[in-house]
């Protein structure tokens, strides 16, 4: 298991999740958990994810998730989970 | 699992209040550099840090990718060169060679600053540590990286006042030597009692010699974050208030140990420690003073800024050490002026004078840092200052520095910028009264009786 946080935060607008969800799939990055809410008109998503399988490096899918993000205007951010864990776990 | 609360808590600290790692330190020993021929150990110690530390700056770009933490600077620590350079260097100008060798080295590797030229002179000078603190002058005017620092005291060994005297004239003459930069090299020269060997922050990171061949150091910062955690203490009494500052340094301390354990594993050298420090930047929102004045205190400065600054300190190193394994360096808040932009604004409105900081760092991690005052303070009275910090230091067993700037053809009401990190300052009035014959005595100050523990 390779854990990889994707947080999705912008204007909400139809089909963020899809776009998200099929490059993830076509990258092969498996989907463990999402949550998603809306807070004060802006989207903002969370998906916990499983890059194990994943066919590309991390920089590159990062960067092109990045760049899909900027195309239907949200922030797409993939970080590391450990940044979380140790953060809020002892 | 995870929650969306927490991961929105961590990025927004991220985003909006400046939580960053403060630097990748690589600390390397160069005592098996030791050559007799000037020109073969300057090669030797080419050669060995830039082996050394080829990936690190790519390294620690790296990992701040992945984890999504900016990590500001990546930086090395040598062995004190005076040590280093003693078989080879018959003169302070053959000293200058191995600043330019360093200055190479650093810029060969991609490092902002590179620190460890420096001398431990605590309880005497041989004749290799003379030379080389008076060639400091001359190599940090010819370097741009390299930073020097040097240790004139301790507690288990007193003040070494000839070696105080003497920085108070090297201090004048790095000012002198870098005047058209208003006096930049004296920002790269610190003067410690009880310096740390294994400091990451610059510019008075050496790497000790009771240390391993080379190590990684971390320093974390984060006053904004802290800040911004005690605007939900407002009104609370102080169990909450050091409750709040506990938590939030466990958190920041945590991301250091997290990004130094990982630079550890990829560059394959062991994690040394972590130094827990608040440092800020000039940057609104990254001020340990503002932090401060969150606390209660209408400017810094103010009657309770000592009693304030020693309790943020306190609760900064208890939440800090159950975060890491090995904490070190200096661990505390830094209170350097011209780095903060709440210090810069104290001290315009007259609300801090030099004598509070000087209070302030009997109760903090380091000393008087950055702190420019007018260019005709005479050498004598400079040296009062680091006797006065150093005194402090020896006395509560304690980490003291001095790092101050005679700014030559400025006085009292001029601004000195520095540029970058090392931001701006308005020139502070020094106490007119001499001490020359105080520090022209000569001779060690002893060692205080608390010191004999054995």
């Amino acid at each position: 298991m390779n854990k990889i946080i994707i947080t999705v935060v912008g204007k909400d607008t139809v089909g963020i999740i899809a776009k998200v969800c099929t490059y993830l799939a076509d990258t092969h990055i498996n989907i463990l958990d999402i949550s998603q809410t809306i807070v004060q008109g802006f989207f903002n998503m969370m998906m916990i994810v499983d890059m194990e399988e994943a066919t590309k490096p991390f920089e590159t899918f990062s960067q092109e998730l990045e760049t899909l993000g900027q195309e239907i205007g949200v922030r797409i951010k993939c970080q590391r989970e450990e940044i979380f864990t140790k953060m809020h776990r002892i | 699992m995870l929650n969306m609360f927490e991961v929105i808590e961590t990025n927004n600290m991220i985003e909006h209040e400046k939580l960053d790692v403060r630097t990748i330190t690589m600390g390397i020993s160069l005592l098996d550099c030791c050559d007799s021929d000037l020109k073969t150990l300057n090669q030797k110690i080419y050669d060995k840090i830039v082996s050394k530390a080829k990936d690190l700056v790519s390294t620690g770009e790296a990992i701040s990718k992945d984890f999504g933490i900016p990590i500001v600077n990546k930086r090395i620590s040598v062995t004190p060169v005076a040590l280093i350079g003693g078989c080879a260097c018959k003169s302070s100008s053959d000293f200058v060679t191995i600043a330019q060798t360093l200055d190479q080295a650093a810029k060969e590797v991609g490092v902002n600053f590179i620190g460890g030229y420096s001398a431990l002179v605590g309880k005497g000078m041989t004749q290799a540590e003379e030379n080389l603190i008076r060639s400091i002058p001359q190599a940090l005017a010819i370097t741009e990286r390299v930073c020097s620092s040097v240790n004139v005291g301790s507690t288990k060994t007193g003040l070494n006042m000839d070696a105080v005297r003497l920085m108070g004239e090297i201090v004048k003459e790095t000012a002198k030597a870098t005047k058209d930069e208003d006096s930049l090299g004296c920002a790269k020269l610190v003067v410690f009692c009880n310096a740390p060997d294994d400091n990451p922050f610059m510019a008075g990171a050496f790497h000790g010699v009771t240390e391993a061949d080379a190590i990684i150091n971390v320093g974390v910062s984060g006053p904004g974050v802290v800040k911004e955690a005690l605007k939900q203490a407002r009104g609370e009494n102080f169990e909450v208030l050091c409750e709040t500052i506990k938590k939030t340094a466990f958190k920041i301390t945590r991301v250091g140990q997290l990004v130094a354990q990982e630079a550890s594993k990829r560059l394959g050298v062991p994690f040394g420690i972590i130094d827990l420090s608040l440092a800020p930047t000039p940057a609104v929102g990254d001020s340990v003073a503002e932090i401060l004045e969150e606390i209660g205190l209408e400017s810094v400065g103010a009657p309770g800024t000592t009693a304030a600054l020693a309790m943020l300190n306190d609760q900064v190193k208890k939440g800090g050490v159950m975060a890491s394994s090995y904490v070190g360096g200096l661990s505390g808040a830094f209170i350097p002026v011209s780095e903060d932009q709440g210090m810069i604004v104290a001290v315009s409105r007259e609300a801090l004078t030099l004598e509070k900081l000087e209070a302030m760092t009997c109760v903090c991690s380091v000393g008087l840092d950055m702190i420019a005052i007018p260019g005709d303070t005479t050498p004598s009275t400079i040296a009062g200052i680091i006797a006065d910090e150093a005194a402090i230091g020896m006395i509560n067993q304690k980490t003291t520095a001095v790092r101050i700037i005679p700014v030559i053809g400025k006085t009292v009401g001029d601004t000195v910028e520095f540029g970058g990190l090392l931001g701006y300052a308005p020139v502070m009035p020094v106490n007119q009264y001499s001490c020359e014959k105080f520090v022209t005595r000569g001779g060690r100050i002893p060692a205080p009786i608390h010191s004999f523990k054995n």
